[in-house]
């Protein structure tokens, strides 16, 4: 039976979630302001809010220094492509861990997160002297390898906890009429496992777009993405901060975007298998 | 067409195909400093003298230390000309990863840039690279605060003097610090201000035998000094700021005084951003009554080529537009005298339009006034007057700012901070084998 809820009570809910999420948002949205001031209000104190002389200065300085387009595709390459390539081999891992475990299966799974909790500096000499040797500084495809290799744990974490969901009695029964295992992932498991798969592949998207230590030590001209882009508008000797603000907002503007009109399939792969 | 209008368009023809054979792509790697900005903006003039094309890479500056330090140690190749700092350059240029600058072209005039620049970027005396610009730190004050507290800024104070005018133009009711000075953690944030200030009390790091002396009395004269002036005539929470923290409070008005980087004398009176544009006079770095040293660094964000590149003619030829007198007189040209690159060239200073300009003398003043080879009243093993030019030295010290910056944060006393600080660097310069 539902629990009676009152209105006042629904009221201070509202205002409570209200509230939180307006805490968690407020970063952005100071960002978001500061990136239409001018230098000298981004720094006034007291600070202005929203009554000052709204200016799109910023961007047109940061549109006329910066190439923003080429960074943009170069995230859009390496977080799109790390993640696809990530899906595609985490997939079949993690469905062998979730349907035909072995012995070793849960220490698999734990030595491949133990992976994530290396500090990344700790490699950054093998990777760099690996990249020369590859020929792989600067280059699109060096950095969709590094970071699917790094969010691959994750990744199969989150499938694997999916699959787990799922009966396994369904697989055999497509067994039984004949499906080859090829079937079994791509027509059966899959499209069972669509919301998981779904933010698992979000998520990802989120975590290499973000990602700001290789993709800032693996570059130099070519293949910066957008985390280079805001690099560069922070400076230690100079206040800059309208120009960074906005430079940032340019930044984030496309997985702000992307997660806005996703954010159904998020939550709701977010809590599959929350409620049983 | 004339024989004299085919000789022409032939030479035309064959001039523009050498340029095409001859042009390179070249990747420079830089900070987000105001006069690094300015170079980005005019790089058309140097792609239509010379035909090279520059792709910019632009880090904050502990990046930028981290990523070309890594690219250069492993020679990477992903850049042909680095930015990098007095701290580096003879560091790396002894251990053979820059390219020497000792073959630049005569109508360069090598012999323009100023000694001490030329000597901090240097090693064994060969130039291993081109300072863009350079800086010191001075004293820059409110004349009308100085004037209301009834007092008169000598040319070269005493921290005596310094002490008693932060507290009387001290006005916490207005919000008005007599002081702002920086405190945050880090070799080149508060670590750099501490180890000047040290200088001017005589202080030093190491004594010739590479002993540390933060047991030595002089340290715990100059960072009580220090912490004592900033609880009486500084800004609340001054142990997390640093230079851009200073910048803006100074330029909203809340500092009766300011002592740090040269450059920041363009920010102050500059009126689109700074408020007491107008009111701003300068000084050099002060002293402890009897110390001969002053608190003033030397410091020049410099164009070096890391060994290797396949593009070293190109790359020395950016340099020496970068860093020439025409460049000068381009950004002069374009935007005025008072955002010329300072500190690089003595022409600069001789140019009469260039001594209008208000805080020129007292930048060429406070660089004088430095001296990397005798930075310490006693003498010293190393060169660097606000750091160490050895390469343990930006692990060291900003472990060393960390304990400081927890006195200036009320955790610790001075006597603990010092006592870690002598304790944490005896233990690295051992293991490093000092």
């Amino acid at each position: 039976m539902a629990r009676a809820v009152t209105t006042q009570r629904k009221a201070i809910n509202t205002a409570f979630a209200w509230g939180v999420g307006l805490l968690i948002f407020f970063p952005i949205l100071w960002t978001i302001l500061t990136s239409f001031k001018t230098e000298a209000q981004a720094i006034s104190d007291p600070p202005v809010f929203l009554f000052f002389d709204w200016t799109l200065e910023n961007y047109a300085v940061v549109q006329e220094r910066s190439d923003y387009m080429r960074f943009l595709w170069n995230s859009i390459i390496i977080a799109g492509g790390s993640t696809i390539l990530g899906v595609i081999i985490a997939v079949p891992a993690a469905w062998s861990m979730a349907f035909v475990p072995s012995p070793r299966t849960k220490d698999i799974l734990l030595w491949m997160l133990s992976t994530k909790m290396l500090p990344a500096v700790g490699v950054l000499y093998p990777i760099y002297l690996l990249f020369i040797k590859l020929g792989w500084l600067d280059t699109q495809i060096g950095l969709v390898i590094v970071l699917m290799l790094i969010n691959l744990p994750i990744i199969v974490w989150m499938l694997y906890t999916y699959f787990k969901e799922i009966p396994g009695e369904i697989l055999e029964a497509a067994r039984m009429d004949g499906a080859t295992l090829k079937s079994e992932i791509l027509y059966v498991l899959t499209p069972m496992a669509v919301p998981g798969i779904a933010s698992t592949l979000l998520l990802n998207v989120i975590l290499a777009w973000n990602e700001a230590f290789w993709t800032l030590n693996l570059t130099a001209a070519k293949a910066a993405p957008l985390t280079a882009f805001i690099a560069s508008y922070s400076s230690p000797e100079g206040l800059f901060y309208a120009k960074l603000s906005a430079a940032s907002v340019m930044a984030i503007a496309p997985i702000l975007i992307m997660g806005w009109f996703s954010q159904k399939q998020l939550v709701r792969g977010l809590t599959f298998g929350a409620v049983k | 067409m004339t024989l004299k209008g085919a000789f022409f368009a032939a030479s035309a023809l064959v001039s523009v195909s050498a340029t095409a054979l001859t042009a390179e792509v070249l990747t420079i790697a830089t900070v987000n400093n105001g006069d690094m900005i300015r170079m980005q903006g005019l790089t058309a003039d140097f792609t239509e003298k010379t035909g090279h094309e520059v792709n910019w890479v632009t880090l904050e500056e502990n990046v930028l230390r981290q990523r070309v330090t890594t690219d250069v140690t492993t020679k990477g190749g992903s850049f042909d000309i680095m930015t990098i700092g007095m701290y580096e350059t003879p560091i790396w240029g002894a251990n053979g990863w820059l390219v020497p600058l000792d073959d630049l072209s005569e109508g360069y005039d090598v012999d323009d840039i100023l000694p001490a620049m030329r000597n901090g970027l240097s090693h064994d005396g060969t130039l291993y690279a081109a300072p863009f610009y350079g800086e010191s730190s001075m004293i820059m004050y409110r004349t009308d605060l100085m004037e209301a507290a009834g007092l008169e800024m000598p040319d070269a104070p005493t921290w005596e003097f310094i002490r008693e005018a932060a507290v009387a133009m001290t006005d916490r009711d207005a919000e008005i610090n007599g002081i702002c000075l920086r405190g945050k953690a880090g070799w080149g944030e508060g670590g750099a201000l501490i180890t000047v200030i040290a200088n001017s009390f005589g202080a030093r790091w190491f004594d010739e035998n590479w002993t540390p002396q933060f047991d030595q009395p002089e340290w715990a004269d100059a960072l009580n000094f220090y912490v004592g002036l900033m609880n009486d005539a500084g800004p609340p929470g001054y142990a997390t700021n640093g230079f851009n923290e200073n910048l803006s409070l100074f330029q909203q008005g809340k500092c009766g005084m300011w002592i740090d980087a040269t450059v920041a004398a363009s920010f102050v009176t500059n009126p689109d951003d700074s408020t007491v544009a107008d009111k701003v006079g300068f000084a050099l770095a002060p002293n402890h009554e009897g110390v001969e040293k002053r608190a003033n660094w030397l410091w020049a964000w410099a164009l070096g080529i890391p060994a290797g590149t396949q593009k070293e003619a190109a790359a020395k030829e950016f340099i020496e537009w970068a860093t020439s007198k025409d460049y000068i007189e381009l950004v002069a040209a374009n935007e005025g005298w008072a955002n010329v690159p300072p500190g690089a060239r003595t022409s600069l200073y001789e140019n009469p339009e260039y001594q209008k300009v208000p805080f020129a003398q007292k930048t060429l003043d406070s660089i004088l006034a430095a001296d990397p080879n005798n930075p310490t009243v006693d003498p010293v093993p190393y060169v660097g007057v606000q750091f160490v030019a050895i390469p343990e030295y930006a692990g060291i010290a900003t472990d060393v700012s960390q304990e400081f910056s927890a006195v200036y944060a009320g955790q610790q006393t001075v006597a603990e901070a010092l006592e870690k600080a002598q304790a944490l660097t005896i233990d690295a310069m051992e293991a490093a084998g000092y």
